[in-house]
C-alpha cells in the first residue's frame, strides 16, 4: 500500500511537479495573505504592544491609537497621585510635516516620550540610543524610512513642523501601516514639532505602570474613581481595540482581511483541485484494485498516504519559498509576519486540505463501478 | 469435476422503464474446476456482463450465484471484496497493470491487498513471475514490456492469491498471434495443471481449439455449448504441464 502510494506520487514526475506546484502556490499564497494580515494588525498596535505599560489613559471616546486627541496635563498629576501607581509618563502621538534636506515634504507621526523612562520607548535601536532623545532636537527614525525621509546617518539634520531636528539614532523594523513613518522625540520636542502654538499642558496619552503588589484591575478601578473624561485600558485592551478599529472599520483593514480570506479560499481550492485531479488520473488503477478485492479501507489508506506525503513535501517547499518572501518583506513597504503559531497552523492546514481533498476524491473512488476494468 | 461457479436464472437489466436494457436473460451455468471455459458471442451478447457477475463485481438483477458452494448474490456489498480476494483472479484485456510499479511489484501488490507481509509477498511474487517465464523482466516497468509480457505479468498477478477461479476478459485481443498463443497456453495450463476454473471471454477464433467448453451467448442468452477436444479422462486425470516451459508430462 505504502509502495503504491509513493510510486503513484513520484512515478509521473510532470504530474507530481504540477501537484507540488499547486500545493506550494496555495500555501505561499495563504502565507503571504495571512502574513500581510498579521503584519498589518501587528503594525497598527506596535507602539502599544512595546510600551511596557500596564495601563493606557486616553481622552474619553478615543478607542484606538493614532487619533491625536489631547487632554489637560493636570490629569497626569492626578494619576501620579493615585495609590498603586509606580510610574506614569506623558505620551504623545501626532502627525507632523517633515522637511527633508532636499526640501521635499513628507508626513510623519511623531511619538513623544520621556527619554530615560522605562515606558513608551522606541525598541530595536540599532544605531545611537533611545536615551539620546534627551539631547537637543534629537529624533530617532527607523532605518526602513531612510530613503523616504532623506536621511542616511546619525547627525543628519531636517526640519519638523518648522523646528530643527537631528537624527541621533535608528531603529529597525518599527513600521507604520500608514504612509507616515513614526519618528521618536522627547515629549517636550514632540509638542513643538506637532503644534508650535500649544503649551505643555496638552497630553495625548498617559502610560502607567502598576506598583508591585497591586493588581492592574485594582489600579484601573482606582484611577477610574479619580479621573473624569478619560478612558482607561489595559495595554492588551487598548492594543485589541486599536487592531479591531483598523482591521474592521477601515477600508485598508477590510481589504487586507478580505485578501487573507480570499487567499485561504483560493489556496484550499487550488489544493483540492490539484489532489482531486491527481486522484482522478489514477481512477482506473483504483478500479483495478477494487476488482482485485481491495476494500474501501485499503483505498482510503492509499489516497490518504498520498495526500499526507504531498502535503508534507508541499509544506516544506512552501516554507523555503515563504522564508525568502518574509525576509524580503522586512526591507519592503509591507510587513509579512510568519510566527511559529502560523507555521504550525499552516502545517495542520496543509495536511487537512490535502486529506480533505483526497476524501472528496475517495468518494469518487469508492463509488467506482469495478466493472469499468473490463471496458477496454 | 466440481462446479466452482453455479448460476441459476441470472438476469441482468440495466436501467429502468422505457430505457431498460436486458443484458442477460435466465443464464444457467456451471463452471468446473480444471477446465478452460470460453465465453463467445458477438458484441453486445452479454459476455462481459456475465463475466462481471461471475467475478462478483456486478450484481445480477435476479437469479442466484454460487461461488465455491456459497450463495453470494445476497451478500452485502462489503462482503464481495473478500470473495474476490479469496476466490477469483482477474485478467483484463487492457492488462490494467500499475505503470508506477515494476512487474514484480505489480504481482506483489495483489498480495499486499490480501494483507500478506511485504517480504513474503515479494518472495511469492518472484516465484509467480518466474513461473510465467519473466524472471529476467521482474524489475521492468510495464512501459518496458511487450503486450504479451504485460499479459503474463497480469496472469501472475491474478494467481497471486492462489484463487481457484481465474476470469479473463479477452486476454489475447490486444496481442499478436505469437503472444496470443503464449497467453492462451498459459491459461490453459492453469486449468489443466493446477485444476483452476478458467473462464475466458473471447472473440478470437485462434483460441477455440484450447477451450474445454465453449459457451455461445447471443442477446444475453446461452444459445449453444460445445465441448473441446480433450477427453473426460484427460480432464479428470490432470495433465502435468510446466507453466514455464510448456512441457507436458503424463
Amino acid at each position: 500500500m505504502g509502495l503504491l502510494a509513493r510510486r503513484n506520487l513520484f512515478h509521473d514526475k510532470v504530474r507530481f511537479g504540477v501537484t507540488l506546484t499547486g500545493i506550494v502556490f496555495a500555501l505561499v499564497l495563504i502565507i503571504i495573505q495571512f502574513g500581510l494580515f498579521l503584519g498589518f494588525t501587528t503594525t497598527t498596535s506596535n507602539n502599544i504592544d512595546h510600551s511596557k505599560a500596564d495601563l493606557w489613559i486616553v481622552f474619553h471616546g478615543v478607542g484606538y491609537f493614532d487619533t491625536g486627541r489631547t487632554f489637560s496635563e493636570r490629569k497626569f498629576y492626578q494619576v501620579l497621585a493615585t495609590p498603586g501607581v509606580a510610574e506614569a509618563e506623558k505620551y504623545m502621538q501626532a502627525f507632523a510635516r517633515w522637511k527633508r534636506p532636499d526640501g521635499r515634504i513628507e508626513n510623519i507621526q511623531i511619538i513623544g516620550v520621556r527619554p530615560g523612562s522605562e515606558m513608551g520607548q522606541p525598541w530595536n535601536v540599532v544605531a545611537g540610543s533611545a536615551a539620546d532623545l534627551k539631547r537637543e532636537d534629537a529624533i530617532l527614525v527607523d532605518e526602513l524610512y531612510k530613503e523616504k525621509l532623506g536621511v542616511q546617518q546619525i547627525g543628519d539634520r531636517v526640519e519638523i513642523g518648522g523646528h530643527r531636528a537631528r537624527v541621533v539614532g535608528f531603529t529597525r523594523g518599527i513600521r507604520s501601516f500608514t504612509t507616515s513613518p513614526f519618528v521618536y522625540a522627547s515629549f517636550k520636542n514632540s509638542l513643538d514639532y506637532t503644534n508650535p502654538t500649544s503649551s505643555e499642558t496638552d497630553v495625548g496619552y498617559i502610560v502607567v505602570k502598576a506598583a508591585p503588589g497591586i493588581s492592574i484591575a485594582t489600579l484601573k478601578k482606582n484611577l477610574s474613581e479619580r479621573l473624569s473624561d478619560v478612558d482607561i485600558y489595559t495595554t492588551a485592551e487598548f492594543s485589541r481595540k486599536t487592531r479591531f478599529y483598523w482591521m474592521f472599520t477601515t477600508g485598508a483593514g477590510l481589504a487586507v482581511l478580505t485578501a487573507a480570506l480570499m487567499g485561504l479560499i483560493v489556496g484550499v481550492a487550488v489544493v483540492a483541485q490539484t489532489i482531486y485531479a491527481a486522484t482522478v488520473d489514477h481512477i482506473r488503477e483504483y478500479g483495478t484494485l477494487k476488482a482485485m478485492g481491495a476494500t474501501n479501507g485499503y483505498l482510503y489508506r492509499v489516497l490518504i498516504e498520498q495526500a499526507v506525503s504531498s502535503a508534507v513535501l508541499g509544506y516544506v517547499l512552501a516554507m523555503v519559498v515563504a522564508h525568502f518572501v518574509v525576509a524580503g518583506s522586512e526591507k519592503g513597504g509591507a510587513l509579512i509576519l510568519m510566527p511559529l503559531e502560523m507555521k504550525l497552523g499552516l502545517f495542520v492546514l496543509a495536511i487537512f486540505m490535502c486529506v480533505a481533498a483526497a476524501i472528496v476524491s475517495i468518494n469518487k473512488v469508492t463509488k467506482i463501478d469495478p466493472a469499468m476494468v473490463f471496458r477496454g | 469435476m466440481a462446479a466452482v461457479i453455479r448460476t441459476a436464472g441470472v438476469t441482468k437489466v440495466y436501467g429502468e422503464g422505457a430505457t431498460a436494457l436486458r443484458a442477460l436473460t435466465d443464464v444457467d451455468l456451471e463452471i468446473r474446476a480444471g477446465q478452460l471455459t470460453l465465453l463467445m458471442g458477438p458484441s453486445g451478447s452479454g459476455k462481459t456482463t456475465l463475466l462481471s457477475i461471475l467475478g462478483c463485481i456486478l450484481r445480477g438483477t435476479s437469479g442466484s450465484l454460487e461461488i465455491l458452494g456459497q450463495r453470494v448474490d445476497g451478500l452485502p456489498e462489503g462482503e464481495l471484496p473478500r470473495i474476490r480476494r479469496d476466490a477469483i483472479g482477474f485478467v483484463f484485456q487492457g492488462f490494467n497493470l500499475f505503470p508506477a510499479l515494476t512487474a514484480l511489484e505489480n504481482v506483489s501488490l495483489a498480495l499486499d491487498v490480501r494483507g500478506v507481509r511485504r517480504r513474503a509477498a515479494e518472495k511469492r511474487a518472484a516465484e509467480l513471475i518466474r513461473e510465467v517465464g519473466l524472471a529476467e523482466k521482474s524489475k521492468s516497468y510495464p512501459a518496458d514490456l511487450s503486450g504479451g509480457q504485460k499479459q503474463r505479468v497480469a496472469i501472475a498477478r491474478a494467481l497471486a492469491g492462489d484463487p481457484p477461479i481465474v476470469l479473463a476478459d479477452e486476454p489475447t485481443a490486444a496481442l499478436d498471434s505469437t503472444n496470443g498463443k503464449i497467453v492462451i497456453e498459459l491459461l490453459q495450463r492453469l486449468a489443466h495443471k493446477h485444476g483452476r476454473a478458467v473462464v475466458m471471454v473471447t472473440h478470437d477464433p485462434r483460441v477455440l481449439s484450447y477451450g474445454d467448453r465453449i459457451i455461445h451467448l447471443e442477446d444475453g442468452r446461452i444459445v449453444r455449448e460445445e465441448s473441446g477436444t480433450r477427453t473426460e479422462e484427460e480432464m479428470t486425470a490432470g495433465v502435468m504441464v510446466s507453466i514455464e516451459t510448456g512441457e507436458t508430462k503424463a
